[in-house]
C-alpha cells in the first residue's frame, strides 16, 4: 500500500469521533456519593455481563461502552490492585492510583493504536467515616478527571450531569440517591427503566473490611416502589 | 507496549487464580521463593506455630488454635495467630513454621476474594480446598527441608447444606474429615480428647466445650502448646462458621468455657 500522509490533529480527531460514536451506542452509568457511602447504577439488561465491579476493598469499577474492552481493563484492575495488595499492604491501594493507571494505559492505546479502546471508566473510592471519597472517570483518550457528588459515564453523560446537577443533595439517604439515580436515567432516556433492568451496587463506609456490596433484587424494588415525597 | 499493568490487556492468563497470577508476574512474591534456597542448617531454629483442630456440630464447625509460637525450646510468641477467615463462609487454620504459615493464609484469603471478584460468584468449596491443597504442594520442596505448613480448611458448604472438615498432608493431599481433626505438634493429643467426647448430635456450645478441652490436654501434654493464659487474657483464637458465616467467638465466652472446665478439673 503506497504511504499516505495524515495530519496528526486529524487522526487524533478520528479517532476520538470513532470512540465517542462507540461509547453513545451503549447505556450511561451514574455513581452518587450519599450519606454512608457510594452508590452507582447502571441501566443493564442482562443479569451476568456486569458493568459494575468490585476491585478491592474501597474501590469499584463501573464501564461503559464496549463490554469486551472494559472487562479487559476491570480485570486489569483487580489484578493490579490484588498484586499491589498482596505485596504492600491493604492501605496502599488507592483509586488516585489506579485511576492513573488506567488513563496511561488507555491514554496510550489511544495514542499508538489504530483503533482507539471504546470505553469510558469510573474508579470510585469510598471514604472512611469523615474522609472524602473519590470519584475518578476516564474518557476513550485517557484524559482523567476528578468529580465531587456524583459522576455519569456513558453516551448519555452529559445530560445525566445537567439532570443531577440541580437535584444532587449532600449527605442524602441510600434511598434517596438511587431514587434520583433512576429517575436520571429514565429522564436521560425519555423512557421507564424496569427495576429488573437495574444494576446497583454500592460501596457502604459502614461495613467491615469489603464495602461492595450489590442490593438484592426485591430490596431496589421495595425502595423503588414506594412513593417518594416530593 | 507496556502499560502500568504489566502486559495485562494481551496476558495469556485465563484462569482466575491469584496464585496463577503471582507465578506468572511475581514470582518472587510466593511464599515458597527464597526459602527453597534455605537450607536448615544443624540447630537453626524458626519460630512454628502448635496446634490446631477443627470440630463439626449440628449446623457448623469450630476451628480454633492456641496462641503460641514456638522457638526450640523458647516462646517465640504467645500471641500468634493461626486461624483465619477465608471468606464469609471458610477458614484456616495453619500449623508449621510461622513465616510461611501466615504467608499461606494470606494468600489463600486474596486466592478467594480474587477469584470471586474476576468471576463474579464464589468458588465452589471443593474448589477452595483444590486450590489450597496445590497451594500446600507448591511448598514441598521447603517442606522437604523441614519448612513444613499443615493446613486445616472448614467452611459450610452452602450448595451441600453442610459443614465441612479437610485436612491435608505436606505433599498437598487433601482429605475430608467427616468429624474432627487436629494438627500440630499437640494435635495427636487434641485428637485423642476429640475422640472420646465426639458425638454426633452436639450443638455449638458443646462442641466449643469439646473444642477447648481437647486444646487444653494439647497444653497440658505438648510444650509447644499454650493454654489459656488468665495472667496476661491471652485465649485460644476460635472461629465458627455456619450456614449465616463465619464469626469470631468473643473471648469472654473462651474465657468462660474454660473457667467451667477447670473448675470442674480442680473438684476432678
Amino acid at each position: 500500500m503506497l504511504p499516505y500522509y495524515v495530519s496528526p490533529e486529524q487522526m487524533m480527531q478520528d479517532k476520538a469521533e470513532y470512540a465517542r460514536k462507540g461509547i453513545a451506542k451503549g447505556k450511561s452509568i451514574i455513581t452518587m456519593e450519599y450519606a454512608d457511602g457510594i452508590l452507582l447504577v447502571a441501566e443493564n439488561p442482562s443479569a451476568s455481563l456486569n458493568k459494575i465491579s468490585e476491585i478491592y476493598d474501597k474501590i469499584a469499577f463501573a464501564g461503559a461502552g464496549k463490554y469486551g474492552e472494559f472487562e479487559n481493563l476491570r480485570k486489569a484492575g483487580i489484578r493490579y490492585a490484588d498484586i499491589k495488595g498482596y505485596s504492600y499492604g491493604r492501605e496502599d491501594v488507592t483509586a488516585k492510583s489506579l485511576a492513573n493507571a488506567y488513563s496511561q494505559t488507555i491514554g496510550n492505546i489511544f495514542s499508538q493504536e489504530l483503533k482507539p479502546l471504546e470505553v469510558e471508566i469510573l474508579v470510585v473510592q469510598v471514604g472512611d467515616e469523615g474522609d472524602p471519597s473519590e470519584l475518578y472517570r476516564i474518557s476513550f483518550d485517557g484524559s482523567i478527571g476528578d468529580e465531587t457528588g456524583f459522576a455519569a459515564i456513558g453516551g448519555q453523560a452529559e445530560e445525566l450531569k445537567v439532570y443531577l446537577r440541580d437535584k444532587y443533595q449532600k449527605d442524602q439517604s441510600f434511598e434517596a440517591a438511587l431514587k434520583l439515580s433512576v429517575k436520571a436515567l429514565e429522564a436521560a432516556a425519555s423512557q421507564k427503566v424496569k427495576p429488573q433492568n437495574l444494576e446497583v451496587a454500592i460501596l457502604d463506609r459502614k461495613r467491615s473490611g469489603r464495602k461492595f456490596r450489590r442490593p438484592s433484587a426485591s430490596e431496589l424494588q421495595g425502595i423503588l416502589e414506594e412513593p417518594s415525597e416530593g | 507496549m507496556r502499560s502500568l499493568f504489566g502486559d495485562d490487556l494481551r496476558s495469556k492468563l485465563v484462569d482466575s487464580s491469584f496464585f496463577d497470577l503471582l507465578q506468572e508476574r511475581r514470582p518472587d512474591l510466593l511464599p515458597r521463593m527464597g526459602l527453597s534456597a534455605l537450607e536448615e542448617k544443624k540447630g537453626m531454629e524458626v519460630p512454628r506455630g502448635t496446634t490446631i483442630l477443627a470440630f463439626r456440630y449440628q449446623g457448623g464447625v469450630v476451628i480454633a488454635g492456641d496462641r503460641q509460637a514456638t522457638e526450640g525450646f523458647q516462646v517465640a510468641s504467645r500471641t500468634i495467630e493461626k486461624v483465619y477467615k477465608a471468606d464469609e463462609h471458610s477458614a484456616v487454620a495453619i500449623a508449621g513454621v510461622a513465616g510461611p504459615a501466615v504467608e499461606l493464609a494470606k494468600l489463600f484469603q486474596t486466592e478467594l476474594a480474587h477469584y470471586e471478584k474476576l468471576e463474579g460468584v464464589q468458588l465452589s468449596m471443593e474448589g477452595k480446598a483444590n486450590k489450597l491443597a496445590q497451594m500446600v504442594k507448591a511448598n514441598l520442596p521447603a517442606a522437604m527441608q523441614g519448612l513444613i505448613v499443615i493446613p486445616i480448611f472448614v467452611g459450610y458448604d452452602l450448595r451441600k447444606d453442610e459443614g465441612k472438615i479437610y485436612k491435608y498432608d505436606l505433599t498437598g493431599g487433601r482429605y475430608e474429615e467427616a468429624e474432627y481433626y487436629a494438627t500440630g505438634s499437640g494435635g495427636m493429643h487434641a485428637r485423642a480428647t476429640m475422640k472420646k467426647l465426639y458425638r454426633a448430635a452436639m450443638d455449638e456450645e458443646e462442641a466449643l466445650r469439646v473444642a477447648m478441652e481437647a486444646l487444653y490436654d494439647a497444653a497440658e501434654e505438648d510444650l509447644g502448646t499454650a493454654g489459656p493464659d488468665f495472667v496476661r487474657g491471652i485465649f485460644p483464637t476460635v472461629k465458627v462458621v455456619t450456614k449465616e458465616g463465619i464469626r469470631d467467638v468473643e473471648e469472654e465466652r473462651v474465657r468462660g468455657i474454660y473457667e467451667a472446665i477447670l473448675e470442674k478439673r480442680r473438684r476432678g
